[in-house]
């Protein structure tokens, strides 16, 4: 694994491209710390995906399918066919720079090739030559080339440096949106064997255990009983989750990334609790193990991958026989359910309008999918004074908050994550007006790119984000950034300690049971991370 | 290939643009070349480009939107009590047409540009967002420069002039009335949208080689509009105020086009061939080319769909349906240890045998 230079050395960062040397002229060279490892075979196979190999992306060779040229042009076709998006945004980029330094990764970078014009533009090179006139008769003149290795190597370098957050696509002025350049581009080198690991191993996961860590139902349930041990050390209560009951009312799905590692799971220990809390009021819902994730790595393979996986959960709510589904916090997740999901495994007419049991709100804008975000749920929750709140108990905390691209630009959903905070923490920052909102910053690491071996890369990617988060800690001393997507919970430590030391990372639902207030709980003196909570540092820890 | 052989190729294209006309006619001259550039090649450009853009949309139509794929760019319809942003994330057609009167009209992302500035110090590195409106004003220049002067050239096309063209002279023609003490010197009266074109332009080509990003990205065939555009332009200022040409057998030229009985008066200038001539490269080129977002913004899935899909259904037409790893399948393999954990199961452990032996 190649070692991340020092921040120091990573923020020297040169955004001037080369005066004299075209991109055409300047071939791909694949860095360690940038690349992801190849697909391993085993995973490849398990899902059925054409020429599993053990390769490397450093060697010469990448162990192409012979006639990988065909493949290419067949897809490519087939795709300009099948998407408009693609097409279109073939022919109608006009080249005004304007998304070009809007890029997370050409801000962390300076490397030419992220900016998303560009990005876009290794493949519209080739697009041009099999498909215009223009490209093929003045050929590097019309900005036209030919397919040959190099090319289908550099189109998976940066093909696996871009996050499909779309940030670009909001300062586009034909909202051309390199998301979906990605998208497809990714289907294409999948069609020759090409994938990263990181991908294709929890794709194989979730396929077999339905979820991506691979962990397996027996395991699951230990993991969620460790929550509830945790959560009566720290409240005294005992937690009573449902796992895969038939003839609940709601289904939960959430990220598998929650369960599994910090500081996802005390996330997860407050979703625990907060169903807790509202099981008295009415609150009938279960988890389960065969849909145990909310995340679709498979979106980041293939539509066709995507539907796949997505279709568990659908599945899972008609066996249960559940009137609709709750989700968890999750960027792609939400991007999936929103756009995708009643088009990729719809309509879902076994289950019924979602309605609050506890406010009778009914999900009017969640009609056709069924599936409800767990962040609107408490803000409904909230509004109707159903939750007692002790906003005193984040009072350590200075919050700030982190709009997941998904989430943000996919979705739209903004107030109600800061309705939910408002109600939950006295202390909350908002970083600068062009880092927030539509204009969010990926955390770095999205779209299936947050493995170990690309940690450089990751940390350039994440620069733009905590330079936000950095304003914000020296200027109002904030501690917390919170969040509404696992990855986000998963790698945005990890860029703190690069950029920002002093900042920890955290769910909204975190926050919101560490403030919850139980019949019968003990004397709160710890929040779930089981730290003491402000004025609680002199009591004794039973 | 670099930003350098990027304009002189363009440059080049265009010189020889402007070269063929004014050797044809200028020099060889004959009433065959003056067909050729006033009737034959008019009709020849203007054909291209109708047919060229309605083939090319068209072609994009035929494709399918399979997914609803906004980018949404406030806040979305959710709850009474959450003000939703109705125009950067539109509910419905209503929300999307006014989003697409913003972004044709106005160039409302455009808007948001931003200028990155990179610092880094012994502090760390520091990144703003600078105030970036030039692009987004010189885009609205120099379009709206361009319908303007397309809609003032109807007074070549059309007798008796219509109104509109006169209420358009006057607003654009404003200092026609001269700025004392220099009150014309016998010129026409100068219209601003002349003067607004040619600076947009040239400050659409002077960034892109100003910009460092810009160089790098841009194509020959990004300067090359450039070029014919700023050539029509410098041509019809040259027409207007230097050197004159017979208005009005140029008008009788246009109209007998557009009547479908062409014919090529005598005494037209070379120059006005010229300007004509690259107004035909710049038509006939359009289908092809870049120019093409005119219409393709209409077509933008990410612009003109509304966020919605949560509650009401999007079909994808060629969709298909897919193999899963079914729960049935799952739970054969996880049967006992689901028992063990006591994970209710669908089938009970005699089903784990059974599939036991089946292996």
């Amino acid at each position: 694994m190649a070692d991340t230079p020092k921040p120091e050395k990573t923020a020297r960062i040169n955004h001037i491209p080369p005066l004299m040397k075209g991109w055409m002229d300047t071939p791909v060279e694949i860095k360690p710390g940038i690349y992801c490892y190849g697909a391993k075979p085993k995973n490849t196979k398990a899902v059925g995906m054409p020429y599993p190999k053990e390769w490397n992306p450093t060697d010469d060779d990448w162990q192409l399918p012979e006639n990988w040229k065909d493949i290419i042009d067949e897809g490519l076709r087939d795709r300009r066919d099948k998407y408009r998006s693609m097409k279109l945004f073939m022919d109608i980029c006009v080249r005004c720079g304007a998304c070009a330094d809007k890029c997370h990764f050409f801000i962390g970078s300076g490397d030419p090739k992220n900016m998303p014009v560009l990005r876009a533009e290794l493949f519209r090179s080739v697009y041009r030559k099999k498909f215009t006139l223009g490209g093929k008769i003045f050929g590097k003149f019309a900005g036209a080339r030919d397919l040959d290795e190099d090319v289908l190597k550099e189109w998976w370098y940066y093909l696996y440096q871009c996050t499909e957050c779309r940030r670009c696509s909001i300062f586009c002025p034909y909202g051309i949106d390199t998301a979906e350049v990605t998208i497809l581009g990714r289907e294409l080198t999948n069609l020759v064997g090409l994938n990263i690991d990181w991908i294709a191993g929890p794709v194989a996961n979730c396929n077999r255990t339905g979820n991506h860590l691979g962990i397996q139902p027996h395991a699951y349930i230990d993991m969620l009983d460790f929550f509830v041990d945790e959560i009566e050390d720290i409240t005294g209560l005992r937690m009573e989750p449902d796992i895969n009951r038939k003839g609940a009312e709601i289904l939960f799905v959430t990220p598998s990334g929650d369960v599994f590692a910090d500081p996802g799971t005390f996330t997860a220990m407050g979703y625990l609790m907060l169903f807790h809390y509202l099981k008295s009021l009415g609150l009938d819902i279960t988890w389960s193990t065969y849909a145990s994730e909310g995340g679709n790595f498979g979106f980041f393979t293939s539509h066709e991958m995507a539907k796949r996986l997505n279709a568990k959960m659908y599945s899972e709510a008609e066996r249960l026989g559940v009137k609709w589904i709750l989700g968890g916090e999750c960027g792609h997740m939400w991007r999936v359910i929103n756009q995708y999901m009643d088009t990729f495994n719809g309509p879902p007419d076994f289950m019924e309008e979602p309605v609050s049991p506890i406010t009778g709100t009914k999900f009017k804008n969640a009609n056709a999918t069924k599936l409800v975000h767990i962040v609107e749920f408490t803000a409904d929750l909230m509004k109707h004074n159903k939750l007692k709140l002790d906003k005193s108990r984040n009072d350590h905390l200075k919050v700030t908050f982190h709009d997941s691209c998904n989430t943000a630009r996919a979705m739209g959903f903004l107030e109600e994550p800061r309705y939910v905070l408002n109600n939950v923490c006295n202390n909350f920052y908002e970083m600068p007006p062009n880092t927030i909102r539509e204009q969010t910053f990926c955390c770095g690491s999205g779209s299936g790119l947050n493995a170990g071996e690309n940690m450089e890369v990751r940390m350039r990617g994440g620069l733009p984000r905590a330079n936000a988060v950095k304003y914000v800690h020296e200027k109002f001393g904030v501690n917390m950034l919170s969040c509404i997507c696992a990855i986000d919970r998963a790698v945005l430590p990890n860029s703190m300690d690069y950029w920002v030391p002093g900042v920890d990372v955290c769910g909204l639902h975190e926050l919101v049971a560490n403030a919850l207030v139980f019949e019968g709980e003990k004397k709160r003196t710890l929040d779930l991370r089981a730290e003491y909570l402000p004025g609680m540092e002199d009591e004794e820890d039973v | 290939m670099n930003f350098i052989i990027s304009i002189l190729f363009s440059g080049i294209a265009v010189s020889v643009i402007v070269l063929i006309p004014w050797i044809c006619i200028g020099a060889i001259d004959g009433a065959f070349m003056r067909s050729l550039f006033g009737i034959i090649i008019p009709y020849a450009a203007i054909a291209t480009f109708l047919i060229g853009i309605v083939v090319r949309v068209i072609s994009w139509s035929r494709s399918p939107v399979p997914f609803r794929i906004p980018t949404t760019a406030g806040q979305e319809w959710s709850f009474p009590w959450i003000k939703s942003n109705p125009i950067d994330n539109p509910k419905g057609m209503g929300g999307v047409i006014l989003r697409m009167i913003f972004e044709v009209l106005l160039f409302r992302s455009l808007f948001r540009n931003t200028r990155l500035e990179y610092l880094n110090d012994e502090n760390g590195p520091k990144i703003n967002y600078e105030w970036e409106k030039w692009l987004w004003l010189a885009a609205l220049a120099f379009h709206y420069s361009f319908l303007v002067i397309f809609l003032r050239h109807f007074r070549f096309f059309l007798d008796p002039i219509p109104g509109f063209v006169h209420v358009l002279e006057s607003l654009d023609g404003f200092m026609q009335l001269g700025i004392i003490p220099f009150n014309g010197f016998g010129m026409p009266g100068v219209y601003i949208t002349d003067g607004l074109l040619l600076a947009a332009v040239t400050y659409l080509f002077v960034r892109r080689i100003y910009i460092h990003q810009v160089r790098y990205i841009s194509l020959p065939a990004d300067y090359f509009p450039l070029f014919i555009i700023l050539g029509l332009g410098l041509t019809g200022v040259l027409m207007r105020y230097a050197i004159r040409v017979d208005i009005t057998a140029v008008k009788e030229l246009s109209i007998s086009l557009f009547q479908f009985s062409p014919k090529v008066p005598d005494g037209i200038g070379v120059i006005f061939f010229i300007h004509l001539f690259l107004l035909c490269v710049l038509i006939a080129y359009f289908p092809f080319s870049k120019l093409m977002h005119m219409a393709g913004i209409f077509l933008s899935p990410t612009r003109n769909m509304a966020n919605n899909n949560r509650f009401k259904r999007h079909v994808n037409p060629w969709n298909y349906p897919v193999k899963f790893h079914t729960y049935a399948a799952y739970e054969d393999e996880f049967r006992e240890k689901m028992i063990e954990a006591g994970i209710p199961v669908d089938k009970g452990v005699e089903a784990t045998s059974e599939s036991g032996k089946k292996e």
